[in-house]
């Protein structure tokens, strides 16, 4: 063999060993038909069809829906451009009836009759053709009576329940019941009562949402107390409205309670007016109205998004008391930094309870401290019981971890 | 006679929305849907009510020449010629949303630049509350001062640049004692809220009715 050829060998013999280590293994060798050396398919060759199709009546739903669900050969990885669904029914031509993308491996048939048995089929669609899966055993859909997932909830929200009216109960037979102090909510009348002897208005935003958000409805409660306060002493109250429902509840909620104190005659609707459902539109005209009508004291209570801050600072630039309060923890820091009071979550609902201080409201609200501390109690012992059992069996074997692990699951 | 009829609807409508929670069947399982549409439906029709109080109450500032007075002559004006070129691009387009309709080229290019302002005034406002909260006039200010700066700093790429501790504690912070007092309020939250959705329920709590 001549010393070129010998050259030639060993210059091949690199290529072919050396390239592919160094590229980590590409299309080059073959190492078995079809599939490369990292298991991708091969130039020209099909692509695997999708396996383990499975279809399931969708859990704890109305019926109508079935849940087909499959996986895919990681050779194709990259290779699917899409899933096609196909259903078969008996008597019935096979029909694709969805699309689901490279990334997903699931899919809900929402059309499905009840009681009626279908099989599906998964077809992966790629730039070399299609391949299709085997079909799913027969499936039916079905309404559930109970949703099962929903057990805890039910279960927690029936003990918080029966707390709730046994403390009320409690209240009504006269027992002397402990409430903590809230000074945002004492602050309120003061509020009102310095607006007062500066002769300046009293402004009320009862946030950007509608009456189904649970925060607005706190709010509302809460400004019939104000009211009262403010026709009491003849203070102008303005009410600006992101929302015409809420408008028209707040000027019945107000002029209610002018009727109450017996001043219906000082009532001016138009002081509770709509301005915009537009967020920016409705924190300028806020804005507006703080800055010209120079309120003493300024109720931001309910739900806010980020206006506010721009609400609240304009409110700490005109000098005005500021009382907030929101459930949105987003929201909460802005408030604390810009406002001189904060009700902070649930305090924005014990709110008319407290103010009101009618001891069958009070109740309630010992219940709800009740409650918070079983929580705590409840988070102390689960802590306490999956350090223990990481300390005692590190393999997660013993039976403080199990603990640990089935309440999780339950909450979760 | 007054009260009681709203508080037996309030009491039937939370109890049905309660069972349609836990029982999916029909006819429960629907029965919120089809009480957003009703929602919805009644919505229209106030709005109608939201846009008579605006038109009423400005109309009153400029009769009276208020302090302002201008502001709601602007404000008229826009809603008029909001409505007229709604009117027009419906006419033309079949829609006021097409794009070639001047209502959305008022839109466009001037109610998307007006929130966009409105929002930018945002930073401005952060800044000068972030001086008040962060001034380290107690231990717990201090405390707040501290934590910011780690986490902005944290956040940032010349933070990871001066020393790997500002991401590491950073995301120690926000993970560990943001999370668990951002939890406590949300628990606290959603126990009075369903305290409270209870109370209406039970028509304990009445002061939202006139």
């Amino acid at each position: 063999m001549t010393r070129s050829r010998w050259a030639s060998l060993i210059i091949v013999a690199i290529v072919l060993i050396g390239v592919p280590a160094l590229t980590g293994g590409s299309a080059v060798l073959l190492d078995e038909p079809g599939t490369t050396d990292n298991g991708a398919a091969a130039p020209g060759e099909p692509p695997a069809p999708p396996c383990g199709v499975a279809a399931g009546d969708v859990p704890d739903d109305g019926g109508g829906a079935i849940l087909v669900e499959w996986t895919h050969p990681e050779r194709d990885a990259g290779l699917v451009r899409a899933y096609e669904i196909l259903r078969y029914v008996a008597g019935e031509e096979p029909a694709v009836i969805g699309e689901a993308l490279p990334s997903e491996t699931s899919y809900v048939d929402g059309d499905a009759r009840d009681g009626v048995e279908y099989q599906y089929v998964v077809r992966a669609v790629t730039p070399l053709g299609s391949a299709e899966s085997t079909p799913s055993a027969p499936v039916s859909s079905a309404p559930q009576w109970f949703a099962r997932s929903r057990l805890n909830v039910l279960i927690l929200a029936g003990l918080f329940s029966a707390a709730v009216l046994l403390y009320v109960r409690r209240a009504r037979r006269g027992i002397d019941l402990y409430v903590r102090k809230i000074p945002g909510l004492d602050a309120v009348d003061d509020a009102v009562g310095r607006a007062t002897e500066m002769g300046r208005p009293v402004l009320y935003v009862p946030g950007i949402e509608t009456v189904s958000e649970v925060g607005t409805l706190a709010s509302l409660t809460i400004l019939g107390h104000v009211a009262r306060r403010v026709a009491q002493h003849g203070t102008p109250l303005e009410v600006p409205c992101a929302d015409p429902i809420v408008m028209t509840t707040a000027q019945e909620i107000v002029r209610q309670s002018y009727t109450e104190v017996g001043e219906i005659d000082r009532y001016d609707p138009h002081r509770v007016a709509y301005l915009t459902y537009d967020q920016f539109g409705y924190t300028a005209g806020v804005d507006g109205i703080m800055v010209r009508e120079r309120p003493e004291a300024v109720f931001l209570l309910g739900y806010f998004a980020a206006e506010s801050l721009i609400l609240a600072e304009t409110g700490h630039a005109i000098g005005a008391i500021q009382i907030a309060g929101t459930k949105e923890t987003s929201q909460l820091p802005f408030f604390v930094a810009a406002c001189d009071y904060t009700l902070i979550g649930e305090e924005l609902f014990a709110a008319s309870s407290y103010l009101g201080r009618e001891p069958v409201m009070l109740g309630s609200l010992v219940a709800q401290d009740l409650a918070k501390l079983w929580i705590v109690y409840l988070i102390v012992f689960a802590f306490a019981a999956g350090t223990i059992g990481a300390l005692v069996s590190p393999d997660g074997t013993s039976f403080l971890t199990r603990l640990f692990e089935a309440l999780r699951a339950w909450f979760g | 006679m007054k009260r009681t009829v709203p508080l037996i609807i309030t009491f039937l409508t939370g109890f049905f929305l309660v069972v349609s929670f836990f029982v999916p069947h029909e006819p429960f399982g629907a029965l919120e849907q089809r009480l957003l549409v009703w929602f919805a439906i009644v919505s229209g029709f106030t709005m109608l009510l939201g846009v008579d109080s605006l038109i009423r109450s400005h109309v009153r500032k400029v009769a009276g020449r208020r302090p302002g007075w201008w502001h709601s002559v602007a404000l008229l004006i826009g809603l008029a010629v909001t409505v007229v070129t709604g009117a027009i691009g419906f006419s033309r387009f079949g829609s006021p949303f097409h794009m070639q309709s001047p209502f959305m080229f008022l839109y466009t290019h001037s109610i998307i630049p007006l929130q966009g302002t409105m929002f930018a005034l945002l930073a401005f406002f952060i800044a000068s509350a972030s001086y008040r909260a962060f001034r380290a006039r107690n231990t717990i200010a201090t405390l707040l001062l501290v934590s910011a700066v780690i986490v902005m700093l944290g956040r940032i790429p010349i933070g990871a640049a001066i020393s790997h501790f500002f991401p590491a504690a950073q995301e120690w912070i926000m993970d560990v004692p943001q999370l668990a007092a951002k939890r406590g309020i949300q628990i606290g939250a959603a126990l009075g809220a369903v305290s409270m959705s209870l109370r209406i329920m039970l028509g304990i709590e009445r002061s939202y009715l006139s």
